[in-house]
């Protein structure tokens, strides 16, 4: 997939138009030959970013192998709004096991594929942050340390939203979620806990990891291609704001999203074998305040005493920066 | 049926010494069963296998309570309680030493025996020059057969290559073919 | 062809016979040698077609095994004791898929305390996963029955564990008489999926079910298992016609003919059984045996068949359920109800304790002569259990259990049962 840098600066958005594009440069949801993988009357809430980024994913996916796709879910929103017996959402053949073994069972069917000579059909793995760096974690290790040809994609929305917004370990310090309530000394999510599972997965010399956003739909189909490309193990753990979660409007999913980017708490590289090899420069850099202050999960940041808490989150965004170098040399200083 | 518990060490090839006797036995077209004592034991600790050989099929899993034969991979052990437990007076015992009996203080023992059926083999000795490790286990079944006459050497020494790669086969069935030799009786020397 | 070898490598050595196309193996003991056997074949390019995977769990490799089977791939794994409670939650999944996967299960006790030897406290934890369970008796039962657990498993869309004794089965070298390959191709045709994740054919499968039909998804799945009480005896004679050898089937009665006591027993422990048995015959007691092969699904009607001329039952069980005792015993009791049948059951075997001949022999008189109490164990050191009692009633901070046990009893090492 041809990817050209573009500014969009004159339009005041951040959003690439495709009628601006050449057909070919276009977005995969913007080609009648989409498949809708995931297709409409899903029951996903309004605004919800994991079934927009699920679509955009597995949609490239089938387009980056000729629509032979495999798909494995863990158990999650994903797995419960897309498929309500004996409805199903899936136009492609698609397995849901267990919580916490997804990538595991991808590992199986990739060998069964392997072994039955249909090695052209490929396999996805998909799961919420709680299956991916909690619950599924030991599987998802097993299968990138094998290098099984599967990517396995993360929706990371930060808690365990399918069961009512529990805390994960990808739910980020100050965070106020079913079980790390707004309460107390430290409210929320208490700091220097929390793993980083993209990094987690670059240890394991993998071939392909890289972190993608639903605010970058068309990174996203980027990341989704390239990886389809290659064969192992490949990760992409992609950025989804969760409406109910998060306690944020359903209509800003996206600007949400990219103010995780551009703040720099949610930086977006890629990863080959261990190494980084790219990042997306923050375009706009803004305070973390102004992607804290949308979301209810962090109202107690800005309520008198908690400016410390606040200072601590945005201390965190500029460590990221620091550490990835995500902004552009011209506009470093 | 013809019972037989090894005694030996954890890496002494105990496990290995009954699997080739069954072997054996199999080769005569006789049923034959041998099990270890399912330990979890390492290098060095005291462990046990157990044989069993009849004309008819074994269904029997208990362990060997009352051996018709016993074989002491390890005269270390022979201090051990419960060594000869189930053992009456017909039994052989054939130790692994190249020491006499009342060194190793098996005087009464023997006394206790019907005569010649317990006696030392040097395997460890046979091992070490034919196989050029201490491993008896190959050495002791030679001189199992030559005791108590319950396999034939041939069956043993088959089994033996059954078990090792050639080379490796090849020292043992020399060790098991001296051990033979030296419990044999002597017509039977004079044949062989 | 016949031949001396370890049940393990018998048992590896079937599995090769049915072409299977993935195994996955995580080492827990005593299943280990069944998936080296195989792991070998593999490597060797022994056994073609074939990939064996070594994960990271028990949970992982029979989740390996679930995305295999559905990719249409015929799947084996084998697993013991702890490692089976670690994949519990997939082996539920699995039978609930229909998943045909074919599993080893050498038998081996649960901890605490840590214990390695066999005992039935695993395949019994899981009992009702929706998985068909056979029982071995000897090296080649458990050799015929992997051979006839994947035409089962496939024919019905179900998955088989077969249970053979850890160490008493899995480390004893015994005759075996291996069948041609010819003889099981023909016996056993390859894997026509049921349901195959399959990009010409998408299908969705392990969608969520309400209410308003888990019911119905779950009466399927009783009746997969009632129809398997039908299926197994078809197989097995379908075996013996082919390999001409009784082997599997629902019961395996030995001189049942006008037993008034019937002792039932899983497992390796029947051959034992059975030279008591004959011995007591000689001295003119009415007692025979009852092999159960298949425990799920239960054989209710067969067992009540069964045991229609029978006084007494004893019921010899290799597992413990804390606080109410025997757990096969509830199937007998069930399958005898309305009867006027004393139901014995005798807990033995815990551990690896051995189960010797003369300890039956006991029990067996005892239950002839109605002196048996309904529940009782073979073997039990009462004197240990009442010091420890004792001590326990003594103070408060009394420690572990399990550790002071062990201290009365001393070094172990020499002891043989």
């Amino acid at each position: 997939m041809i990817q050209q840098t573009i500014k969009f600066y004159q339009t005041g958005t951040f959003t690439v138009g495709n009628r601006l594009l050449d057909e070919s440069q276009r977005s995969v949801q913007a080609n009648m030959e989409r498949t809708n993988s995931l297709n409409s009357g899903h029951r996903a809430c309004q605004g919800c970013g994991e079934a927009l980024g699920a679509r955009y994913a597995i949609d490239a996916a089938m387009r980056a192998t000729g629509n032979r796709l495999i798909a494995v879910n863990a158990t999650g929103c994903l797995e419960v709004f897309s498929t309500p017996y004996p409805e199903s959402s899936w136009q492609i053949p698609w397995i849901h096991s267990l919580f916490g073994n997804a990538a595991a069972v991808a590992s199986g069917i990739a060998a069964a594929l392997r072994m039955r000579g249909q090695d052209d059909v490929r396999v996805i793995a998909q799961g919420g942050d709680g299956g991916t760096t909690d619950i599924g974690f030991g599987c998802l290790s097993g299968m990138f340390e094998r290098n099984d040809d599967v990517l396995y994609l993360c929706y990371d929305n930060e808690a365990y939203m399918n069961t009512g917004v529990q805390r994960s370990s990808a739910t980020p310090p100050t965070a106020r979620t079913a079980t790390t309530m707004a309460v107390g000394d430290e409210p929320g999510n208490p700091f220097g806990t929390g793993k980083n599972v993209p990094l987690i997965a670059m240890a394991h010399h993998i071939p392909y990891v890289a972190t993608a956003t639903v605010a970058n739909l068309r990174d996203l189909e980027a990341k989704v291609t390239k990886a389809m490309a290659l064969r192992g193990a490949r990760y992409i753990h992609i950025h989804v704001p969760c409406p109910l979660g998060w306690g944020s409007d359903p209509a800003l999913t996206i600007r949400i999203a990219r103010l995780a980017v551009e703040s720099g708490l949610f930086p977006l590289f890629e990863a080959a074998h261990g190494e980084l090899t790219s990042r997306t420069f923050i375009r706009r850099r803004v305070p973390a305040a102004e992607y804290l202050r949308l979301q209810k999960r962090f109202a107690h940041l800005f309520t008198a005493g908690a400016e410390a808490q606040l200072a601590r989150v945005q201390a965190i965004a500029d460590r990221n920066i620091e550490r990835f170098g995500l902004l552009a040399p011209e506009s470093a200083s | 049926m013809f019972q037989v518990r090894i005694h030996g060490r954890g890496g002494q090839g105990v496990v290995s010494g009954a699997e080739m006797l069954s072997t054996a036995a199999f080769k005569e077209g006789r049923h034959a069963q041998a099990f270890p004592s399912f330990g979890s034991e390492r290098m060095g600790a005291p462990v046990m296998a157990f044989c069993r050989i009849d004309d008819r099929e074994i269904r029997l899993r208990e362990p060997v309570l009352a051996p018709d034969a016993l074989i002491i991979q390890d005269p270390t052990l022979l201090l051990q309680a419960d060594l000869f437990k189930g053992l009456d007076d017909a039994g052989f015992v054939l130790v692994n030493s190249s020491r006499d009996l009342d060194e190793l203080g098996l005087g009464d023992l023997a006394a206790r025996l019907r005569p010649g059926r317990l006696r030392t083999v040097a395997a460890t000795d046979l091992a070490r020059q034919h196989v050029g490790r201490p491993l008896p286990n190959a050495a002791l079944l030679g001189a199992f057969a030559a005791l108590t006459g319950e396999v034939q050497l041939d069956s043993v020494l088959a089994a033996i290559r059954h078990k090792f790669p050639a080379k490796i086969a090849a020292g043992n069935v020399a060790a098991a073919t001296a051990a033979f030799a030296a419990l044999a009786p002597a017509e039977e020397r004079a044949r062989a | 062809m016949l031949e001396q070898m370890e049940g393990s490598q018998a048992v590896a050595t079937a599995i090769a016979l049915a072409r299977p196309q993935v195994i996955c193996a995580y080492p827990i003991t005593p299943q280990t040698h069944i998936v080296e056997g195989l792991g070998e074949m593999v490597k060797s390019g022994e056994l073609k077609g074939c990939e064996f995977i070594n994960v990271e769990s028990e949970f992982a490799a029979l989740s390996v095994a679930i995305g295999a089977s559905a990719a249409g791939a015929r799947t084996y794994t084998a697993t013991s004791s702890q490692g089976l409670l670690f994949m519990a939650e997939a082996v539920y999944n699995a039978a609930g898929l229909e998943l045909p996967i074919v599993m080893t299960i050498g038998n081996r006790a649960i901890g605490a305390p840590i214990n390695i030897w066999n005992d039935h406290s695993d395949s019994m934890a899981l009992r009702d996963a929706g998985w068909i369970q056979l029982f071995a008796d000897t090296n080649q039962e458990a050799l015929d029955l992997h051979i006839q657990a994947f035409r089962l498993a496939e024919d019905l869309s179900c998955p088989v564990m077969v249970c053979m004794d850890g160490f008493i089965l899995t480390h004893a070298y015994e005759r075996v008489d291996l069948p041609a390959q010819a003889e099981v191709d023909a016996f056993l045709p390859p894997y026509e999926p049921r349901q195959v994740l399959d990009p010409a054919q998408p299908v969705t499968i392990g969608a969520m079910v309400g209410p308003d039909a888990f019911t119905e998804v779950r009466y399927l799945a009783h009746h997969r298992q009632l129809s398997a009480l039908e299926k197994i005896p078809e197989v097995a004679a379908a075996f013996k016609a082919r390999f001409g050898r009784a082997s599997g089937g629902l019961l395996r009665g030995y001189r049942m003919e006008g037993a008034e006591t019937v002792v039932i027993a899983l497992g390796s422990v029947n051959g034992t059984v059975q030279d008591v048995i004959d011995e007591m015959r000689a001295d003119g007691m009415a007692i025979g045996s009852l092999a159960i092969g298949t425990f799920r699904p239960f054989p209710l009607a067969a067992l009540r068949a069964a045991l229609a001329g029978a006084k007494r039952v004893l019921v010899l069980e290799k597992c413990l359920a804390a606080g109410v005792g025997g757990i096969v015993t509830d199937d007998v009791r069930r399958a005898l109800a309305g009867e006027q049948v004393r139901i014995n059951t005798v807990i033995g075997g815990l551990g690896g304790r051995a189960i010797t001949r003369e300890s039956l022999r006991r029990v067996f008189a005892d239950a002839c002569a109605a002196r048996l109490e309904r529940l009782s164990f073979l073997d039990l050191d009462t004197g240990v259990v009442e010091r420890e009692l004792a001590r326990e009633r003594a103070a408060r901070r009394s420690g572990p259990t399990a550790e002071a046990v062990l201290r009365q009893l001393g070094a172990p090492g020499s002891r043989l049962g």
